[in-house]
């Protein structure tokens, strides 16, 4: 019976030690073997049944000292013996070869080196189709399974299998390398894997009543990633931009949902709620990479948080600079997203109809047709325009393209407000 | 491609709704059809009386076997289906996304056998 108990205890001891070591090293040991063979999929392979292995070994054995070493070594190992097994023996030997140079060494050594970064690269790199970019870091990284990518990207499981086996025969067979690009492309490349992590965010971000637990945990791997990032180029202005921006967006995630779960707007939301040590991080962040002088889309879009936060925390109305930066934003990107942000500041700044003036510059962009916050602030500045019946057909099209049940009710009672005024 | 939106949710559900809560779920039905028209993808679409009206029939050795209820007695009931022409999966699965249905049941996505 002692003994029974005795073996329990080792077991949920290993477990536990398996568990933080996979939660820390797990994208370290992925980088670290695939950047030698180049084959993922084979260094996820090995690397899971180094898991298995550890999980039935350190009971009986007790925990390693270096379990981070110890992993990497029988992970090798596993490496190796699947590609005997493949017969694959010229290939073999070669990589073979290639895996045991350094490895011996990383594993007497307590620290293995960190090729993250490398690994990052080479996942976001232009040559792998931008749609699987941000799933593939979050699984070969963080190693997070397909079904919860696929579930938070609205994409069946078995589709975002292929993908994510599609674009590892990519990364394999055309060669893609592991390497931190150079001073010249680096920028454009670092934006590629930037664009990646916020691609992340965004997907946990759609949840906001957090009933999805891949989706929440997904906006917090996003900021782990992204802390990744800053840590391993820390004078890259816009990874600090990037970090600043969802750690705002982060900060307000209690206060945008009422108890019983509606929508509050963010002018309406209760400032008691908003994480103050978040919007502290964000705001230094921002003043670093400020320092750079090098402006781009992230740090406008952190600064136009900022300004947010200022304006609700001082009462002071900031709608000139608001408009500024979302005119600054818009002349780098060009993108309707924001020239509908920049409509509605103009609006609080200069009067309706001059908002709806602005928005009427991207009334012919196709792509807004579809896209709910497009119909929804047409519909709120065709209403403060005294134009109550187009302003309820924007309503109508806009609860009609929602996703968000909350959502839809608060365009719904909008609406609703619009009706009682018109009688 | 063709895409058949089957919409399943607890038809006890529906009555246990305020009348405005009843007004408001009517209504988002009513836009998200719009939306789909608005965008040229809707091919049909229909709400169904309640499974209590169902009827089954069945042939076996020449016999027809008529029964009063639905096929499959489930928690959640078809209560009605959109037929969608989109160009993939993942847009179907968009257009899923958006349908009140998704949020208060299920909504079962089926690609249509093309002949």
């Amino acid at each position: 019976m002692a003994d029974d108990a005795q073996q329990r205890e080792a077991q949920s001891a290993a477990r536990a030690t398996v568990d933080t070591v996979a939660r820390r090293s797990y994208g370290k040991l992925v980088a670290f073997l695939a950047a030698r063979t180049r084959d993922v999929a084979a260094a996820e392979d090995a690397l899971s049944e180094a898991f298995a292995s550890a999980l039935s070994d350190w009971p009986a054995n007790g925990c390693p000292e270096n379990p981070e070493g110890w992993l990497l070594t029988t992970a090798r190992r596993k490496n190796i013996d699947a590609m005997r097994a493949a017969n694959r023996e010229e290939i073999a030997t070669a990589q073979i070869r290639i895996i045991s140079e350094g490895l011996e060494a990383a594993a007497a050594e307590s620290e293995i080196p960190d090729e993250r970064l490398a690994l990052l690269f080479a996942c976001a790199h232009p040559a792998i189709d931008a749609s699987v970019r941000a799933p593939l870091m979050l699984q070969v990284v963080l190693g997070l399974d397909a079904v919860a990518i696929a579930s938070a990207f609205l994409v069946s499981p078995s589709t975002m299998g292929q993908r994510l086996v599609r674009a590892k025969n990519k990364i394999r067979l055309a060669e893609i390398p592991f390497r931190i690009p150079g001073r010249d492309e680096l920028r454009e490349r670092v934006d590629v894997v930037l664009d990646a992590i916020y691609a992340a965010f965004a997907q946990g971000w759609t949840d906001p009543a957090s009933t999805d637990a891949a989706r929440r945990d997904l906006a917090f791997e996003a900021i782990f990633l992204c802390r990744l990032v800053t840590e391993l180029l820390p004078n890259e202005p816009e990874a600090l931009g990037l970090l600043a921006l969802m750690l705002y967006a982060e900060s307000r995630s209690r206060a945008r949902r009422s108890e019983q779960g509606g929508y509050i707007p963010l002018e309406q939301q209760n400032l008691a709620l908003w994480d103050c040590a978040q919007i502290e991080e964000a705001e230094n962040l921002l003043f670093r990479a400020s320092k750079s002088g090098l402006v781009g889309r992230y740090q406008l879009e952190a600064s136009l948080q900022s300004a947010h936060v200022e304006r609700r925390k001082t009462g002071r109305k900031n709608w000139e600079a608001v408009v500024e930066l979302y005119e600054a934003l818009y002349l780098l990107s060009r993108s309707p997203v924001v020239a509908i942000n920049r409509a509605v500041a103009i609006a609080e700044l200069r009067g309706a109809s001059e908002g709806l003036e602005a928005l009427r510059e991207i009334e012919n962009e196709p792509r807004l047709a579809q896209y709910q916050p497009y119909w929804a602030a047409r519909a709120d500045l065709l209403a403060r325009n005294g134009q109550i019946a187009e302003s309820a057909g924007a309503y109508e099209l806009a609860i009609g393209l929602e996703r968000d049940a909350a959502v839809r009710q608060f365009l719904q009672g909008r609406l609703a407000l619009l009706k009682v005024q018109k009688i | 491609m063709q895409y058949l939106l089957l919409l399943y949710a607890e038809e006890a559900g529906w009555g246990k709704l305020s009348k405005e809560q009843q007004q408001q779920g009517v209504s988002a039905y009513g836009a998200y059809t719009e939306a789909l028209k608005k965008a040229g993808v809707l091919a049909g679409a229909n709400r169904l009386q309640p499974v209590s009206t169902a009827t089954t029939l069945k042939i076996t050795d020449g016999k027809s076997q008529v029964l009063d209820g639905p096929y499959l007695e489930s928690k959640e009931q078809l209560g009605g289906y959109y037929l969608i022409d989109v160009p993939d999966l993942d847009a179907a699965l968009s257009w899923a996304a958006r349908c009140p249905g998704a949020s208060h049941g299920t909504v079962e996505v089926r690609p249509v056998w093309a002949m």
